[in-house]
């Protein structure tokens, strides 16, 4: 069944009619073909899909497409502006923190809000706020790394 | 994934009355979490979902006239861990909820989906059973109240009848000088499912022979989330080592647990123990230096 529904995605509106049981994953992919967020588990268990709704992240593959309705999206898409990318990308780049790069969407959407919650984080809540992204490559150490060093520009620059 | 529909109503009424409606085929949803993946893995078909989330009260999280938190239904685990009103006057029922998988989940996943979820994993019910917790429900033949031991029947079960949709957990304060301790057992440190857990809440009581009173409740050793009573006698009768290791075998006897992929329930049983003994010594240490100051 059929819902018109209107929200914005990365600062873009739209109005769009989606399918009642298609995931917000789905619509972001399929209908939006915003494919940076990608769909490891459709479980929330992988966080490969993690978007804030509202600035606040979630795991796109449980959220239902109709439920964005007046909402706010911001997919990896969303993280750069006027072509530059925002720090915590430049930092993972740097930093080794993404291989296969199919977490690194969710790890980069989960990490800004982190950073976002919490500007000056610990390795325990840099480890506590990633523990929902799971990554086969990097063991990890890497993208806590680049974490800290987006925190640190972040606090720079920010002075 | 079999299609359905979905709608948000706008009054508890008319969510009731579309579930006797749909007579079965109707199904209630709050962060889906739960629910989405049951109807993906086909164990639920329904033609619609009843979205509970914007229906009045649901996400109210205050304390009420007569000191009780109020927690509508669709207040979320992040809402609960991160308020300083329950991290300060609940603190058992925080972590219970903090401990829930992700940060992401927790920004959807609810209270009130967790306990009509009615898993015996289900992070939030120890501390709310040891809080003594009641379920609010509402239904077209009037609204009913039921202390949560009572509301959740079996796995998977509650006492929800036809129509019938929970608005509220309402949490009464803990005594003076309550101490808690949610210990849970995952196959990483943080972020997984209950392989089991124990909540265990204590504070003194110059009328029992210990000087104090105790609540313990075990997670994911039984079919629902249990209490441990003859646990919390020995414990109300003595707090000595003795006593602390006998409450330990107690709660471990209650426990029936079974094998899964998450554990032997060998394992469980004597985790149990382990837990437990750990829990009362942590609240023992706290309660024990209030009645020192
Ligand atoms: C990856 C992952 C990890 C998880 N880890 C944990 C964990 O560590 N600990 C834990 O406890 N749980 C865990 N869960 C389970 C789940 O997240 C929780 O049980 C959650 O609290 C369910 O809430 P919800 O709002 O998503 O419920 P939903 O999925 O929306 O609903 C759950 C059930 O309750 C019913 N329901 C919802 N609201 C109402 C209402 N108001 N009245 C009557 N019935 C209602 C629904 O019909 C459904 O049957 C995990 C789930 C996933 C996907
Ligand atoms: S695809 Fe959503 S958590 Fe894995
Ligand atoms: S970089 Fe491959 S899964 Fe993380």
């Amino acid at each position: 069944m059929r819902h018109d529904i209107s929200f914005t995605v990365n600062g873009e509106p739209y109005n769009i009619a989606v399918e009642s049981h298609h995931n917000l994953l789905q619509v972001l992919r399929e209908q939006l073909v915003l494919t940076g967020t990608k769909n490891g588990c459709s479980e929330g268990e992988c966080g490969a899909c993690t978007v804030l709704l509202n600035g606040e992240p979630v795991n796109a593959c449980l959220v239902l497409g109709v439920e964005a309705d007046g909402h706010e999206i911001v997919t990896v898409e969303g993280l750069a502006t006027d072509g530059h990318l925002a720090p915590i990308q430049q930092t993972m780049i740097d930093a080794g923190g993404t291989q296969c790069g199919f977490c690194t969407p969710g790890v980069l959407i989960a990490a800004h809000a982190l950073l976002q919650r919490n500007p000056n984080p610990s390795e325990t809540d840099i480890r506590e706020g990633l523990v929902g992204n799971l990554c086969r490559c990097t063991g990890y150490t890497r993208i806590v790394d680049a974490v800290f060093e987006a925190a640190r520009l972040q606090r720079v620059s920010n002075q | 994934m079999q299609p359905f529909d979905y709608v948000k109503p706008n009054s508890l009424e008319e969510a009731s009355a579309l579930l006797i409606e749909h007579n079965g085929d109707a199904r209630l949803m709050a962060g889906m979490t739960d629910l989405l993946i049951r109807i993906e893995r086909g164990f639920f078909h329904p033609r619609l979902v009843v979205d509970v989330k914007a229906l009045p009260g649901m996400r109210d999280l205050l304390v009420v006239r007569n000191g009780d938190l109020r927690i509508g239904a669709a207040v979320t685990m992040n809402e609960v861990a991160l308020s300083p009103t329950a991290r300060s006057g609940w603190p058992l029922l925080a972590e219970g909820c903090q401990s829930v998988a992700s940060y992401q989940l927790r920004n959807r996943a609810t209270v009130g989906g967790n306990v009509c979820n009615a898993s015996p994993a289900a992070d939030s019910v120890p501390a709310l059973l040891c809080y003594e917790a009641s379920v609010h429900i509402f239904g077209t033949d009037g609204d009913r109240t039921l202390p949560l031991a009572e509301f959740i029947t079996g796995p998977g079960r509650t006492a929800l009848q036809r129509g019938e949709l929970v608005t509220a957990i309402t949490v009464p304060a803990p005594a003076r000088g309550a101490a808690g301790k949610f210990l849970k057992l995952g196959r990483t440190a943080v972020g997984d499912i209950s392989v089991m857990n124990v909540a265990v809440l204590g504070w003194p009581d110059k009328a029992t022979p210990s000087g104090s009173q105790w609540r313990i409740a075990l997670g994911s050793v039984a079919p629902t989330v249990i209490r441990a009573p003859e646990a919390e006698r020995i414990l109300a009768a003595n707090t000595s080592m003795a006593g602390i290791e006998a409450a330990a075998q107690a709660a471990s006897d209650a426990s029936r647990p079974i094998d899964d992929i998450r554990a032997t329930a060998a394992y469980r049983r004597d985790m149990v123990r382990v837990l437990t003994r750990r829990g009362v010594e942590g609240v023992l240490a706290e309660i024990g230096e209030q009645a020192n100051r």
